[in-house]
């Protein structure tokens, strides 16, 4: 990277600007597969955001040291471990939850956020930015995990992490159960995220288009200003030439 | 002067084809469907009560209102006048079950037109045809209230009634052929009754709306393939004749599969798309775990549409391959 973020930027970019599902359509597979409820989606965005963590960390700590050729072995080596102790603590201390998981608990060893992010930004940062910044990934993928599983556990189950939030005269939707429910909430979320940015990009823009406009209106009203009161000195200066040249030829008619 | 002013201040705007100076244009046209699908809303009326008047009702204003919603969101051109949300909203209405929940169908004619037609950029574009997107939504939302076939008010021996597909299917009772022509049995609003769907149909492909090509492929399609599997086993399979009347096949060939948008342009294409559609549907009926698959063969086809439309391409004549 060329330019330095400050850290909050680089934290919040994770969050919105960059954020791993919305923007970079990286672990979908999860995204898809495990969101059949809230709780779901955030046991599964949080056993994520423990690899990427700590992975990210110890990959930014010993990057010089990988030999460019094997990186991604390396890479892989290193998750790895950070998986078997996610899956090993939560089939000891969350039978239930690892069981409603499933496989992808394992299987985020090769989801590609984690192994993007040690691709793209730990393995040439330090290790405090890449702390923020997988920090700041594991949050953005929180968030839409969870409101990806809030959406498809309210339509498909009248209940928010548990909690009956629609009455029951409700019918729930069996649809957003199934694969497609996630297909189509994951979709309208995408929509709805790139109209929020093409509108904010469209005010950006109008406000550069604006500031520019206004300084350049200011830079010509200077000139203008400028530009009139050289006019006028020079005239005040020709009128004043030429009574001196009215007068003379009287002086000089007087003199002949 | 005063003219040229004003062709160049005119807005172009984008709109789907024909832009040729005919009689028939979508409009018209679209009134010619609506007009051909009466027979059908009288079936319904007649074999199910007044109360389907109320879903019909329901599905076309949400349709339509969801249309004009949309279009205004995006600050487009309002299309709502060329009818195409009508029919959406009446052909969705016409493939949902008798007495089906008013809710329901607002939700179906609402995802019909948001997601069936206008994310694809509204009217011409869609790839699926929309009121068939709505019905699959519906039936994976709500497989039990989609699969509730109330009798029809000529059958009083019962509340509901099996459609005889699935009938035939779970319990292997095979219904009269008779009663299928006319539509006295179990099944969505405008299925039943294959008479009312041949009238609609035949009138519409007089009038050269609706291309015979679609429905005359599929019609020998299902013929062949239900026979086929006929004559393996005749205890075992249905007879192809309750294959052609039965379910929703003709009311698919005839309004679902010709739909202009959804269907192939050239006529080698609408031949391999109705045989594709027969095939799909009778490998679904005798090996499929659901009674009926109308609709899933139709959404499978008309995903195939632009690849067959790219490799049946006429050659130019004069052109040398």
């Amino acid at each position: 990277m060329t330019k330095e973020l400050t850290l909050s930027k680089e934290f919040m970019k994770g969050v919105w600007d960059q954020n791993p599902v919305l923007k970079q359509a990286l672990g979908l597979c999860p995204t898809l597969a495990v969101t059949v409820s809230a709780v779901n989606g955030i046991a599964m965005a949080l056993a994520t955001t423990f690899v990427l963590v700590f992975s990210s960390l110890i990959i930014s700590l010993i990057r010089k040291l990988i030999p460019n050729q094997v990186r991604i072995a390396s890479f892989i080596v290193i998750i790895a471990t950070f998986v078997t102790i996610v899956d090993l603590v939560m089939k000891a201390q969350f039978p239930e939850l690892s069981k409603s998981l499933g496989p992808y608990i394992p299987l985020i060893v090769v989801n590609c956020l984690i192994l993007g992010r040690q691709e793209a930004f730990s393995s040439k940062n330090t290790p405090g930015r890449s702390l923020i910044d997988s920090l700041g990934m594991g949050t953005g993928f929180l968030i839409v995990l969870f409101v990806l599983g809030g959406i498809r556990e309210i339509l498909s189950a009248r209940t928010l992490l548990g909690f009956q939030v629609l009455p029951d005269m409700f019918e729930p939707w069996l649809v957003m159960i199934l694969p497609a429910g996630a297909f189509i909430t994951l979709g309208f979320m995408l929509g709805f995220s790139n109209y929020y940015a093409m509108h904010k990009k469209e005010k950006t823009h109008k406000e550069i288009i604006d500031t520019y406009l206004s300084s350049k209106s200011q830079r010509l009203a200077t000139h203008r200003t400028e530009v009139l009161a050289q006019e006028k000195a020079a005239l005040e200066a020709k009128m004043k030439a030429k009574e001196k040249s009215d007068d003379k030829p009287i002086d000089n008619d007087n003199q002949q | 002067m005063t003219d040229l002013k004003q062709i160049i201040n005119t807005k172009l705007e984008l709109a789907s084809s024909p832009h040729v100076h005919t009689k028939l244009s979508t409009e018209r046209a679209m009134q010619m469907v609506i007009l051909a699908l009466l027979p059908c809303v009288l079936s319904a009326v007649v074999y199910f009560g007044i109360y389907q008047l109320l879903i019909f009702l329901v599905s076309i204003g949400i349709a339509m209102g969801t249309e004009y919603a949309i279009k205004r969101i995006r600050n487009q051109a309002n299309t709502l006048s060329d009818g195409s949300a009508l029919l959406t909203g009446l052909l969705l209405a016409l493939i949902l079950p008798p007495n089906f929940s008013l809710v329901f169908t607002g939700l179906g004619a609402f995802v019909s037109i948001a997601i069936g037609k206008e994310i694809f950029g509204g009217i011409g574009y869609n790839i699926f045809n929309p009121a068939l997107v709505g019905r699959a939504f519906l039936q994976a939302a709500f497989p039990v209230q989609m699969t509730t076939w109330t009798k029809t008010n000529f059958n009083v021996d019962a509340v509901t009634s099996a459609t005889p597909l699935g009938g035939f299917k779970f319990d292997g009772v095979a219904a009269d052929l008779s009663s299928m022509f006319l539509g006295n049995t179990g099944g969505s609003l405008g299925e039943t009754s294959a008479l009312a769907i041949l009238i609609g149909g035949i009138f519409l492909i007089a009038l050269g709306i609706v291309n015979w090509r679609v429905p005359v492929s599929m019609i020998i399609g299902i013929l062949i393939f239900g026979t086929l599997i006929w004559l393996i086993n005749p205890e075992a399979y249905m007879n192809p004749l309750y294959h052609l009347v039965g379910g929703g096949f003709l009311f698919g060939a005839f309004f679902m599969a010709s739909d202009w948008v959804s269907s192939p342009i050239t006529a080698k294409g609408m031949w391999i798309f109705g045989l594709g559609i027969s095939l799909i549907i009778v490998i679904i009926r005798v090996f499929g775990g659901i009674p009926e698959g109308v609709m899933y063969a139709i959404l499978f086809m008309n995903a195939w549409v632009p690849l067959i439309n790219r490799y049946t391409q006429p050659t130019i004549f004069g052109a040398k391959k």
